[in-house]
């Protein structure tokens, strides 16, 4: 099979760039400790959300020394926490997500941030993520939920570690 | 003597089938303008915000399923008479898979309108991924089946049409646009079981209360099977013409035969064992898979660079023909007047920029920053909203005089229309990726919260805003040039003057014979294609259905 020489360079070039790129993100993953949503924070019965021990009264709490849980239930079209009451956590420290639905997929996208998940009933999304400075996020639904996703919308307030009162 | 009279059962199974695409194009189209005016606030009078979903879920529909599949049933039923020489093998059956679609678009369209009249207890507000247990009226699922159904046995009068001209022609290298057909539908037969299992075994019995819950993550997941070689299902037809007709165009011929088929045949092997990258951010499904998926849609880059090298020599080495020389003084040379050719070279230049995006989608983690942001529908609008879209148009122009014998009117409107295109989509698709990268959600009414603060990253949120009004306003503007055109020539009168087209397409300048015998034995293709999905889907979707084909259940929520 005859292949012109330009086209030779520009097969080794494309070549090279696939190769950096699945390079570049598995560095990403083994070196900088990059996790992706997994299927390790497991299964739950989507009818029974609000009966299960940990999503039964959703919110965050103190598991280590600067070390959070926060449980989310995500539903037609509000986070709880996160909507009526913001998400409170203190900067300088590590929560681990969970995050489930009642109801439709939905999505969970702390803004301008790569902190983003799928809500999918009867799983439970878990992200760890690291808060270094106070500050407020906003967080949308992401995924069309029905005819209110629009409105579906919350906040994170991360407050200084002095004035940390406990979770919403 | 133009295609028309030489293959005239053909020629009305092309007619109709781009007939009901350019109405679906129409209609879906004008939804694109009301969300461009909705969702940034400029206009809001068109719709209430809850009927925004209806208007997207039609939006969707009509153009990625309704447009594109019957475009491409015409474009490849044309592709293969003209390419074997041999009219369609059956009219009936032609008509039988035509009135298939036909009848799956009426009861789909039907389920998505009736959502604007409250009076009628029918909806289908679930957007064209429909993911449960948001649920849509019976009549919707059973819809998209019959276009799919109707699809596949499009694919077999072309299979058909195959074996009668190898029997005239034992031991001959299959013709490549044919060969390009009959790799496309290969993998839209291997692709689009994902999408008829959901449909048909768990959809379909739930709508209907036959069954009581389905697995959303069992669902979705056949969905994205299907999902990202759907994509290809629509850009392999816009390459085909890039490969065969638009070196013919440029003034001159196809560079490489044998590597447009290789390309061909890349793509049957990698489009379907990645659909896990649409899910990169979904709970239940071990990150192993969201690698493995991700390497084969790195790799799948290879077959759309050497894409680009062959089709961009092949423009130059068309230029030249032209009289063109120099560096880059060629450019020049090549016939920006034709809108078959400025459409679709200007197609294929911003599916390069398309192509870049898509690298970002694919990278695993950065995934994360741009997932349902505004990013997406940024991307695919260069894609298939463009790339395939605005390519299909351009070769309209072409293609449209053959299949009617009717000369191309309103040559002026045709003329300005690509370019049109081109600028309208360079302001919404650039302002859409970078409202995305500020975190502006995808698929909404109103992306404003009270309690959230998008900020740009580059440029502010009003001048996005306005861009996407005004590029959707554009792109709209032409469309209607478009099928002003189409619809006067479609209604002028035969035999005004010789037609302005002619047909035929010179061979290439590496002929198939420069290729081993192997790559036409696409019998081999389909078994490595399996085999890799079974690698990449095996394992995962057996964990899925461990603990229960329904399970865990949602029961239905009424969209």
């Amino acid at each position: 099979m005859e292949i012109h020489r330009f086209e030779k360079l520009w097969l080794a070039a494309g070549i090279l760039l696939i190769v950096g790129f699945i390079a570049t993100v598995t560095y990403g993953a083994v070196g900088e400790g990059v996790a992706m949503v997994n299927d390790d924070g497991g299964t739950i019965d989507p009818t029974k959300v609000s009966e299960d021990a940990n999503f039964s009264d959703p919110g965050v709490e103190q598991v280590g020394p600067h070390e959070y849980e926060a449980h989310i239930v995500a539903q037609q079209f509000l986070f709880k926490p996160g909507t009526s009451t913001p998400i409170r956590v203190p900067a300088n420290s590590t929560v681990t997500f969970y995050v489930t639905s009642s109801d439709v997929v939905h999505g969970f996208n702390i803004v301008g941030t790569n902190v983003n998940t799928m809500v999918i009933p009867g799983q439970v999304a878990k992200m760890k993520v690291r808060f270094e400075e106070p500050r407020e996020y906003g967080i949308v639904c992401n995924e069309y939920c029905g005819a209110g996703h629009h409105t579906m919308a919350g906040t994170i307030e991360v407050v200084p570690e002095d004035d940390y009162e406990g979770g919403a | 003597m133009a295609y028309v009279d030489d293959y005239p059962d053909a020629s009305k199974l092309v007619r109709a089938c781009f007939g009901v695409s350019f109405v679906a194009l129409g209609l879906g189209g004008f939804f694109g303008l009301i969300q461009a005016l909705h969702r940034t606030n400029v206009f809001r009078g068109f719709v209430s915000s809850a009927d925004y979903y209806t208007v997207l879920t039609g939006h969707g529909v009509l153009l990625v399923l309704v447009f594109t599949t019957f475009f491409i049933a015409g474009l490849f039923t044309w592709a293969t008479t003209h390419s074997l020489e041999r009219d369609v093998p059956s009219l009936t059956l032609g008509w039988t898979w035509f009135a298939m679609m036909l009848v799956g678009t009426a009861l789909a369209a039907t389920a998505i309108l009736a959502g604007f009249v409250p009076s009628i207890d029918m909806s289908a507000d679930v957007l064209f991924t429909f993911y449960a247990p948001l649920q849509a009226h019976p009549i919707f699922y059973i819809g998209a089946a019959l276009i799919i159904v109707g699809s596949w046995i499009a694919g077999y009068t072309y299979f058909k049409n195959l074996w009668g001209w190898r029997q005239d022609n034992p031991g001959e290298r299959i013709p490549l646009r044919t060969f390009m057909v009959v790799t496309t539908m290969l993998m839209w037969y291997i692709s689009t079981i994902g999408v008829a299992i959901e449909v048909v075994v768990f959809l379909i019995p739930w709508s209907l209360g036959l069954i009581s819950q389905v697995d959303p993550l069992i669902t979705r997941t056949l969905f994205w099977y299907f999902g990202h070689p759907v994509v290809y299902f629509w850009l392999m037809p816009a390459y085909l013409v890039w490969y065969t007709v638009l070196p013919k165009l440029s003034g001159g011929r196809l560079f490489s035969d044998p590597l447009a088929r290789v390309v061909f045949v890349l793509f049957l092997l990698l489009s379907t064992p990645v659909g896990f990258h649409h899910q990169y951010l979904d709970p239940g499904i071990p990150e192993g898979f969201k690698f493995i998926a991700m390497t084969n849609t790195m790799f799948l880059l290879l077959p759309s660079l050497l894409t680009a090298f062959t089709v961009v020599a092949s423009m130059e080495h068309g230029a030249r023909q032209n009289g063109g020389t120099g560096r880059f003084g060629w450019l020049g040379s090549l016939p920006w007047d034709n809108p078959a050719f400025s459409g679709s070279a200007l197609a294929g230049l911003m599916f390069a920029a398309g192509g870049f995006s898509g690298m970002i989608n694919a990278g695993m983690n950065i995934n994360y920053l741009i997932h349902n942001t505004l990013w997406v529908p940024g991307h695919f609008h260069l894609t298939v909203g463009t790339a395939f879209a605005l390519t299909a148009m351009a070769i309209s122009y072409w293609l449209v005089p053959q299949i009617t014998g009717k000369r191309l009117q309103f040559r002026g409107l045709a003329l300005v229309q690509p370019y049109l295109w081109f600028f309208g989509m360079t302001l919404m698709s650039n302002a859409m990726h970078r409202a995305g990268l500020a975190g502006v959600p995808r698929r909404t009414a109103e992306p404003q919260y009270g309690s959230v603060d998008f900020s740009g990253v580059v440029g502010g949120m009003t001048e996005m805003r306005i861009q996407i009004a005004i590029g959707g306003t554009l792109l709209f503007v032409s469309l209607l040039l478009f099928l002003v055109v189409m619809a006067g020539t479609w209604m002028a009168e035969r035999g005004r003057g010789q037609l302005t087209v002619n047909g035929v397409i010179p061979p290439a300048l590496s002929g198939p014979e420069h290729s081993p015998r192997i790559i036409d034995n696409y019998r081999v293709w389909v078994a490595i294609a399996i085999g890799l999905i079974i690698i990449a889907y095996g394992p995962p979707m057996f964990d899925l259905v461990a603990d229960g084909l329904l399970e865990p259940g949602s029961p239905a929520f009424p969209a």
